[in-house]
């Protein structure tokens, strides 16, 4: 009974300790932000390498989510005899949810686990070390374009996700299903507001972007230099930031729809 | 002898149960060479380590150009630094930068010197280490030797006061080796440099040394000129200089009677 009340406490104060070292982390890394202006091409640099090399696995999984919510929309929607509105319910699952979520999701398992290996490698060969040497702080060089990068990445992510779905929802609904074309439009542009959907949903997605390249670049940071250490690492990446992804959905989503 | 650049008094270091050091004093004369040797394993690279600001010391201290190093912020132990170089024994080049970038590096981080200056003195660092012509290369395409040449460059591209070399001559061909050895010389005479060379490699390192300290389980065991240490008469000192495999140091990690381990069970 002692020996489980000690591990316990001993978790506890392990996971307690490394909320705190994340946090002052952070806070050091955004510190470095305001010397990122004059050298915004480190940033570019990540922008690409978190954006532009996930496109091809948000644009294709954005397509066929599209194309399975218009088939599943269009089964609900034909018994109500409501199947004009399938281009709201498309939209509306996509920008609202879909498209942030799910493109966080993907984006923590293309881009994040590679932001991790990418630094835990860089800490493993003493690269990291060398910046310190040399009198720059890793910190600002490595770090910061990297968080900074994420955070701009994955609303334009999200929302390529979101376009390319709606697109596939209009092949399925129009070009399959035979639902009229101008009531897909319109009953969409109807019901779809800029600032109650697609602005929440931007912000989600933000939010989402910085969550999850933060536990990405602070799993890199503090991995044990080892192949294993890092490899482990990048799984905590994975499954961290998923379930922050999935817990911070509900509690955005609680807070933007609730009282709807 | 100058005046000491680095002071270490007292430095005591563990890791975990481990001693590393155990009380050790230390003075590396400015503007000489000075090589600290002794077995794998016993802390030479925590040293430099220690030198360079990157570990705490639990006890005593260690003062670079009279900062004590433990004792600085961040900003001020920054500043230090840009007066020091580093040579880590795997090179540690930035993987994602050609080699030419690599030598850039501190360059660009440090100074606004217009491009084309900065293009002259990467060519000259590069000459001097004989890679001149593979700026293009990425540090993937470079052998274990070669990268070590490269991070030389990079170590001494701001023209540091003091440079800290880890196992330099690990890895060399002997032709690389003899150029690296009289340019390990030539740049700590042709600069005023004060150099600290970590090394295991007794005869290379002898042979251009001012001073040398030698170490083993946490203490200096014997330092002096190099012809001081060759008529040293510890035991210890003869066996590490000759290399034999019997005297005073074993050649085991502490491990049970060799018979009775074999025939137990067990890992």
């Amino acid at each position: 009974m002692m020996g489980l009340l000690q591990r316990l406490g001993a978790t506890t104060l392990g996971v307690t300790e490394r909320i705190g070292r994340g946090h002052l982390f952070l806070l050091h890394v955004l510190g470095g932000f305001p010397g990122l202006l004059p050298r915004f091409g480190l940033v570019m640099k990540q922008i690409y390498a978190s954006g532009v090399l996930s496109l091809l696995i948000i644009a294709v999984s954005g397509l066929f989510v599209g194309m399975v919510l218009a088939l599943q929309g269009y089964n609900t929607l034909v018994d109500f005899g409501a199947t004009e509105s399938l281009g709201v319910v498309v939209s509306l699952s996509l920008v609202r949810e879909l498209g942030p979520v799910v493109g966080a999701l993907l984006f923590a398992g293309r881009a994040g686990s590679a932001l991790t290996a990418e630094i835990g490698l860089m800490k493993a060969t003493e690269q990291l070390s060398a910046m310190e040497m040399m009198a720059v702080d890793p910190l600002h060089r490595v770090v910061a374009p990297r968080l900074l990068g994420g955070i701009i990445a994955m609303p334009l992510l999200a929302a390529i996700f979101s376009a390319v779905g709606i697109i596939g929802g209009y092949f399925v609904a129009v070009g399959l299903l035979g639902v009229d074309e101008g009531a897909f439009w319109s009953q969409m542009q109807a019901k779809v507001d800029l600032f109650d959907d697609v602005a929440n949903g931007v912000i989600k997605s933000v939010v989402f972007g910085f969550v999850v390249t933060w536990i990405a670049v602070f799993e890199g940071y503090d991995a044990v230099p080892t192949s294993e250490g890092v490899s482990r690492a990048t799984t905590r990446t994975v499954v961290h930031a998923s379930l922050a992804v999935l817990g911070l959905d509900f509690i955005l989503t609680a807070l933007m729809f609730g009282d709807d | 002898m100058p005046e000491a650049w680095v002071r270490i008094r007292g430095l005591r270091f563990t890791r975990g149960e481990q001693v590393i050091f155990d009380g050790i004093d230390m003075d590396i004369p400015r503007g000489l060479l000075t090589a600290i040797m002794g077995p794998s394993g016993t802390g030479k690279t925590t040293l430099l380590r220690l030198i360079g600001g990157q570990l705490r010391a639990d006890a005593g201290s260690v003062e670079v150009a009279g900062q004590n190093v433990a004792a600085l912020r961040s900003v001020e132990l920054y500043r230090l630094r840009k007066r020091m170089g580093m040579l880590f024994q795997n090179g540690a080049l930035l993987t994602d930068l050609s080699v030419f970038e690599n030598v850039a590096f501190p360059l660009r981080e440090h100074t606004r010197l217009p491009e084309r200056m900065i293009r002259d003195l990467v060519l000259m660092k590069l000459h001097v280490v004989g890679l001149r012509g593979a700026r293009e290369l990425m540090p993937a395409q470079l052998s274990g030797g070669m990268a070590r040449r490269v991070a030389l460059a990079r170590a001494i591209a701001l023209d540091p006061q003091m440079v800290l070399f880890d196992e330099p001559f690990t890895g060399q061909d002997p032709i690389s080796l003899g150029v690296l050895v009289g340019l390990l010389r030539s740049l700590t005479d042709a600069l005023s440099l004060t150099s600290v060379v970590v090394s295991h490699d007794v005869q290379e390192s002898l042979s251009i040394a001012d001073y040398v300290y030698v170490i083993s389980e946490g203490r200096v065991v014997e330092h002096g000129t190099p012809e001081a240490l060759r008529r040293s008469t510890s035991p210890w000192v003869q066996q590490f200089l000759q290399g034999q495999s019997d005297g005073p140091v074993p050649f085991h990690y502490p491990a049970p009677d060799y018979r009775t381990d074999l025939l137990a069970d067990g890992p």
